[in-house]
């Protein structure tokens, strides 16, 4: 079968992480073709390549059984490939048709021919059903619209592929309904689009076929209508390695974290609330996993709980109302975090051991005195947490920066649980880490258990979340649709939950 | 004696054809994303340049040839800096005025063994055009005639930087670049060779600029004779926010007030008050300008 679109082995490295390994992607020409995987899988390193902007350390990529070489989007253009980004590229203060004709613009004895590029511009938006008014500033747009201008960029240079990269993460769901009967009416043109994303139902609703990636492979390549959300899910979360924790039953003691009504309203108007009225509690001595899919919520319900983000409604730590409260305030009434980007908000690059393990107690009078830092207390201590959580570097002088995923996560997690606060909160602790790491990490969010602390797990690892919750909640589009306890919860059961198919399960 | 007459008109008309082209040239490097601040320091090294060229050739034309090239050449330093070399385009500028007011006043001193000030009866000035036909004619005389070459052609400069800004492809393209020059990019424009065309274009209007200040108006070249004409270009040009029809009538404007303070003073106002007005027009023009952006951001936020 002659492939409209084909990569064989496609692989890309930056430096020891492989971000892409021998990627094999198969699209046939005028369907809807879904690229999935959580963040970090690979998909954007992948879309890149496709459009010239990366190039690959190995692997070919063929169009129509031709093999291309893309030395920059140019080059993709030409050879009738567009791309929508998930940032879009526009010009704020430039119309509607002076952004569409950029860089291949209609003239007439040297000048710009307005009157043919907006008659070009609007005809093709009638074409392809794009109601956009061609003389309106994009500044003056919303993000729904916005998007069609991108997609009326990519048709006016006549794209036969289109990559949508993530195109519904900023639409309301009127505009994504919009969307799909647009990408509809392409298919139907005969044109072939590439749907990056990582929600679910967009892609049972859409797509015509799948590639799932996980950790840069691809983990499985199938027809939408002969699959099932569940298989996905677990083709996008599944983990080759099944580590089990040995652990005793939970022992709940007194409520240390309970949270009320809490609610994220979305960025754009109209559109569903981020975390949509969600209430919670957590008990010392347990763990508490929320489980789903990235994207549904999870990540904005821990910035609300930490005070990384605004919130409207109300949380109690041990018994202290800490809503609206600073985020220094909230992690002295007994809060550590262990985030989920370790490299961006866990650690500054730049920092050493000594200051990555410090952060946080830089004002305590073991530390200092009268604001001078003791540098030999701060060196011992940093010596003691690195020698008592088994971090692999070269001494406590070293720059964070340079360490491995699992090791920059010990220094994260050694620093956490340093603070001793009755509630720890651990956010995609194992992502990109080695196994090796993984289970020590999990065993110290057990023994951490033991000890009487109440720990909340945020993960989209399903063996994660089956192997350490002793309560399971499920998160799906900003609401909690289900709670069960972690004894009785299977991988099947959890993967339809987190589809969102509460039905089903009932039955 | 009323302020606008034969001679009011036909000064103003003069003395703000340097300070015109001068914020055209900011326009330009302002529509790309290049503040340029350096318009001070180019005026200068023009004028200098344009006095030199017409006293070793004895020939006007090739002395505006020579501040045109020689000022084209001085703002490879802000066309390279910006671009290759990837610098702040503020710390650029500034040094380059520093460069330009050590430079001319060194080069006084070595090429003609003289400070201060350079004359000689060797340079040959600009001539100014007196078109007989209209000369004494209300309005049209006074603006028209007794008018240097370079005058004109920085009206003329004006409609064609208009022009290609906002009826070209190429204008398209540079204000494209300025606003998201990563957008550009993706659509297959060299940012970095644009912006370099545009602000080495840029010098060669400045030094026109000098040019009209030395030779075509007194034929001399005195240190620091650029005295704050490349400043008022810069306020001109953020007022007008880059657009080059606007730059010129702030340009206009400044004049019609420096023109009115002297004027005023001759009748017998104190040059304390009337050396403010221009400055005060300014204060009243930036304040007026925010209020504007001001609006513009809550019409966008409601």
């Amino acid at each position: 079968m002659q492939w409209e679109l084909e990569t064989t082995g496609l692989t890309k490295r930056y430096g020891r992480l492989v971000a892409n390994d021998a990627v094999d992607l198969r699209v046939a020409a005028g369907e809807v073709h879904a690229v999935m995987g959580e963040n970090g899988a690979g998909k954007s390193t992948l879309m890149s390549m496709l459009y010239g902007l990366t190039r690959p350390d190995e692997g070919a990529i063929l169009l129509r059984g031709q093999q291309v070489r893309l030395a920059s989007s140019l080059d993709a253009i030409a050879r009738g490939l567009g791309m929508v980004h998930q940032a879009f590229k526009l010009f704020e203060d430039l119309t509607v048709w002076e952004n569409v004709v950029y860089g291949a613009e209609p003239r007439r004895f040297g000048f710009l021919d307005r009157r043919s590029a907006c008659t070009r511009v609007q005809e093709l938006a009638q074409r392809h059903h794009l109601a956009v008014d061609v003389r309106a500033r994009v500044r003056d747009l919303s993000v729904g619209i916005r998007q069609r201008v991108e997609i009326l960029k990519a048709l006016y240079r006549d794209a036969r592929i289109l990559i949508l990269d993530e195109p519904t993460a900023v639409l309301t769901p009127q505009e994504r309904d919009g969307l799909f009967a647009i990408i509809r009416a392409l298919r139907a043109d005969g044109r072939t689009i590439l749907f990056v994303t990582h929600k679910l139902h967009e892609v049972m609703e859409l797509t015509d076929s799948v590639t799932v990636l996980r950790q840069g492979r691809v983990s499985a390549r199938m027809r939408t209508a002969e699959t099932d959300a569940d298989a996905i899910i677990r083709a996008m979360t599944g983990r080759s390695v099944n580590l089990s924790v040995a652990r005793s039953p939970a022992t709940p003691g007194a409520e240390i974290l309970r949270v009320e009504a809490l609610r994220v309203p979305a960025p754009v108007r109209g559109a569903k609330p981020l975390v949509d009225d969600i209430s919670l509690s957590l008990r010392a001595g347990e763990i508490v996993g929320i489980a789903g899919v990235a994207g549904n919520g999870q990540s904005e319900l821990i910035e609300a709980i930490t005070g990384l983000r605004a919130a409207e409604g109300r949380i109690h730590l041990n018994g202290q109302e800490i809503s609206g409260r600073s985020v220094a305030a909230r992690r002295a009434a007994g809060m550590a975090y262990v985030p989920e980007d370790r490299a961006l908000t866990g650690t500054a690059a730049g920092a050493r051991a000594t200051e990555a393990l410090l952060m946080g107690r830089q004002h305590d009078p073991a530390f200092a005195r009268h604001g001078v830092q003791d540098g030999a207390a701060i060196a011992a201590h940093a010596r003691d947490l690195i020698q008592a959580h088994d971090i692999r570097i070269t001494s406590e002088r070293t720059r964070v920066g340079t360490l491995s995923g699992g090791n920059l996560q010990k220094v994260v997690l050694a620093r956490e649980l340093d603070f001793d606060a009755p509630l720890l909160i651990a956010e995609q602790p194992t992502r990109g880490v080695d196994v090796g790491a993984i289970e020590a990490i999990h065993a110290r969010l057990v023994a951490e258990r033991d000890r009487g602390h109440g720990v909340l797990l945020v993960s989209a690892e399903l063996s994660e979340i089956l192997g350490l919750s002793d309560r399971i909640l499920v998160i799906y589009e900003g609401r909690l649709i289900a709670e069960l306890p972690g004894a009785e919860a299977t991988e099947q059961h959890l993967g339809l939950l987190m589809a969102g198919r509460t039905q089903e399960v009932a039955r | 004696m009323t302020l606008l007459n034969a001679f009011t008109v036909n000064a103003t008309v003069q003395s703000m054809s340097p300070i015109l082209l001068a914020a055209l040239a900011g326009s330009l490097c302002g529509r790309v994303g290049i503040f340029n601040i350096a318009l001070e320091g180019q005026i200068l090294v023009g004028a200098f340049a344009s006095i030199a060229g017409s006293f070793y050739t004895g020939s006007a034309l090739l002395g505006v040839l020579s501040g045109i090239l020689v000022t084209a050449l001085f703002s490879l330093i802000l066309a390279l800096g910006t671009t290759r070399f990837r610098g702040d385009s503020i710390v650029i500028s500034v040094g380059m005025n520093l460069l330009a007011s050590g430079l001319t006043a060194y080069l006084l001193r070595v090429l003609f063994d003289t400070a201060g000030t350079f004359s000689s009866p060797e340079i040959a000035e600009v001539k100014r055009i007196v078109i007989r036909a209209i000369n004494t004619t209300p309005w049209i005389g006074w603006i028209f005639s007794r008018q240097t070459p370079i005058t004109w052609a920085a009206w003329i400069l004006t409609i064609l930087v208009t022009l290609v800004m906002f009826r070209m492809p190429l204008g398209l393209r540079m204000r494209g670049v300025g606003q998201n020059p990563e957008a550009a990019r993706t659509l297959g424009v060299n940012v970095e060779r644009l912006q370099l065309w545009t602000v080495v274009a840029a010098g060669a209007l400045t030094g026109l600029a000098g040019a009209q200040l030395s030779l075509g108006t007194v034929g001399i070249f005195a240190e620091d004779m650029s005295a704050g004409r490349g400043w008022i270009a810069v306020v001109a040009v953020m007022l007008a926010r880059n657009h080059p029809a606007w730059a010129a009538f702030v340009c206009l404007v400044f004049a019609m007030a420096d023109t009115a303070s002297v004027q005023l003073q001759a009748q017998g106002l104190p040059n304390q008050l009337t050396d403010a007005v221009p400055y005060v027009i300014t204060l009243a023009a930036l304040v007026m300008g925010s209020l504007r952006n001001r609006k513009r951001r809550q019409a966008a936020l409601a």
